[in-house]
């Protein structure tokens, strides 16, 4: 498997898989800047100027809800996904075992099983009517499993005696919060709420499942790009959306990176892929 | 607990019932966990699981043709009608489920060398740029992915600018199954990556050192020591490229011509005229995935998550 050969061959193969990643995302990021409004390529003249249109186009009405269903997902995710996983990794009890596949079954089944399993329940079965807290609903729903993993990993490589030494010490439940499990899980919790909003904020299926009239800004991209109105103003708010899912991301990493929790690659991997699990459905 | 004691007779009143009640707690362990556990777990039973039996009931029930108004008796006539062969459904599943199997094997022919290449081959700085260079575009916005690709696959897109470049005639890629088949291989193309990459990582250097020492031509090496042990981290990427390919709906709808229609498109255009036919509908990928993950928990897939 190492002759020069194969190794030249599996590097060039390499590198054009890489390009069909990568271009696909590189010609968007260009059509933000084309000074034309006919989607034509190659661009021959550049402007900002559909920047400023999309800033005073509907697509911030979208953007806010987008923000606002995104921090209230993701500050729900963290509550409920930091809980269930002080439980999972400190308790024994029956049934902790199936509680991290529980927990994954949002992610894993296919999107439209999710959404219409919420769309029968929420609106057929309880009467509800579509708002944003029917979105933030499902979108919570599947955000729970990416702060469960990264909290449950981190927990697992912490030793539980250091709760009990504070407690020994004469520390309070909230001390012991503050001064001790804190300090442990603060970069879990900011990595598993950054990709939390990240997914909330890309999310189409479900929330096409669970929402009314109201429009986050992947429905708003979604429905214009179907009508085939105001082309370059989409492709500005792609260019804006996929720095922003990145970003996130990017820190997450980063967070993991320097906390000194990821010291050899197999770990980093078994992490990359803990967060992988959890596509961008 | 002796500085517990203590602490219990100095301080203002907060702070003893605080103590107190950490004391307790950790006293009667069973109590903090339950208290830890039952929130999440309760919401998520009603909410997601709850639902989930909805979905299932909901099938049974059928809609009122001119009012949409849900009747609740229990009839298996949404099943009859996708099972019959004078209807399309069947034959929406059919394409779904080549469309899903058409991917994951396009993915697995992509992903396996950029994977071998990054696991056994990069030093340790060019994998980890190759990691976040495979991470990011599954993490950038799926929608715009598939955007992108409408626009390059558009009649004066950047492929037959490329083709034209190169004097090749134009193709009419848009709005075709074969559009479709590409743009789903691109999206899930990262989900394939990353567990055979984390699954080429773990076979020790040792075992083909052993295969070599023993005599093994590379492809033998390949085939009997490399490829077995990959096969968990192949499967695993395969369940995300399989379900997510059974349960999209919008790179049909964006990407795909008259004939793209999967099972996804039929449960979203009946979702509100006909919500029992759609439920059924959807519990056909639900069945097949759990198939699958039967399958693929034979195959050693979960121990390579």
């Amino acid at each position: 498997m190492t002759t020069r050969g194969s190794r030249i061959s599996l590097a060039v193969w390499s590198g054009l898989v890489l390009a069909f990643l990568w271009i696909p995302l590189v010609v968007i990021a260009l059509y933000a800047f084309n000074a034309s409004n006919i989607q034509g390529w190659p661009i021959t003249h550049w402007s900002f100027r559909w920047f400023r249109v999309a800033w005073d186009s509907d697509a911030r009405g979208a953007l806010e809800l987008s923000l606002k269903v995104g921090a209230v997902a993701t500050g729900s995710a963290l509550v409920l996904g930091t809980m269930a996983a002080a439980a999972v990794a400190r308790f024994r009890f029956f049934g902790r075992e199936s509680i991290s596949f529980l927990l994954v079954l949002p992610l894993a089944l296919p999107g439209i099983i999710t959404g219409m399993a919420l769309n029968s329940a929420l609106f057929t079965v309880w009467g509800l009517a579509p708002s944003m807290w029917t979105i933030v609903i499902g979108h919570a729903t599947f955000c729970v499993v990416l702060v469960y993993n990264n909290v449950v990993a981190r927990l697992r490589r912490t030793s539980a005696s250091l709760i009990e030494a504070s407690q020994d010490l004469g520390a309070d439940g909230w001390q012991t919060f503050r001064f001790v499990v804190w300090p442990v899980l603060s970069t879990a919790l900011v990595a598993g709420g950054l990709l939390a909003f990240a997914l909330s904020f890309d999310e189409v299926i479900v929330t096409t499942f669970t929402a009314g009239a109201q429009a986050t800004l992947p429905i708003w991209i979604l429905d214009n790009i179907r009508q085939g109105q105001q082309l370059p103003v989409i492709n500005v708010v792609a260019f804006f959306v996929v720095a922003v899912t990145v970003i996130p991301v990017a820190l997450a990493q980063r967070v993991m990176r320097d906390s000194g929790i990821i010291r050899r690659g197999a770990a980093k991997v078994t992490e990359a892929v803990e967060a992988a699990e959890i596509p961008a459905v | 607990m002796a500085a517990d004691a203590g602490a219990l007779e100095a301080g203002p009143p907060i702070r003893r019932a605080r103590l107190r009640l950490s004391g307790f707690l950790w006293r009667h362990p069973w109590l903090k966990a339950l208290g830890l556990l039952s929130p999440p777990l309760a919401a998520f039973l009603i909410l997601y699981i709850g639902s989930l039996a909805v979905l299932l009931i909901s099938s049974f029930w059928t809609a009122n043709a001119f009012t949409a108004a849900i009747e609740h008796t229990w009839t298996l006539a949404n099943y009859r009608l996708i099972f019959s062969t004078a209807q399309p459904y069947l034959h929406i599943a059919g394409l779904t489920l080549e469309m899903a199997a058409a991917v994951t094997l396009t993915d697995a022919i992509l992903a396996f060398p950029l994977a071998f290449f990054m696991a056994r081959l990069a030093g340790r700085r060019t994998t980890a740029m190759l990691f976040v260079m495979v991470l990011l575009p599954l993490w950038s916005s799926y929608l715009v992915r598939i955007y992108a690709w409408q626009t390059i696959l558009a009649h004066d897109g950047a492929i037959n600018w490329a083709l034209n470049g190169l004097g090749l005639p134009d193709q009419n890629l848009a709005y075709t199954n074969t559009a479709m088949w590409i743009v789903f291989s691109y999206v899930w193309l990262p989900f394939m990556v990353l567990p055979v990459y984390a699954a080429l990582e773990r076979i020790p250097d040792s075992y083909i050192e052993a295969s070599e020492d023993l005599g093994a031509r590379g492809s033998r090496t390949f085939r009997s020591v490399i490829l077995p042990l990959a096969l968990p981290g192949l499967v695993a990427g395969s369940i995300f490229t399989f379900a997510l390919t059974l349960g999209d709906y919008i790179t049909p709808l964006l990407v795909g011509g008259t004939s793209s229609t999967l099972i996804g498109n039929v449960v979203y255009e009946n979702v509100a005229s006909n919500t029992p036919l759609a439920a059924a509908f959807a519990t056909i990928p639900l069945l097949i995935m759990g198939v699958y993950l039967l399958i693929a928990r034979r195959l050693g897939a979960f121990e390579a998550l």
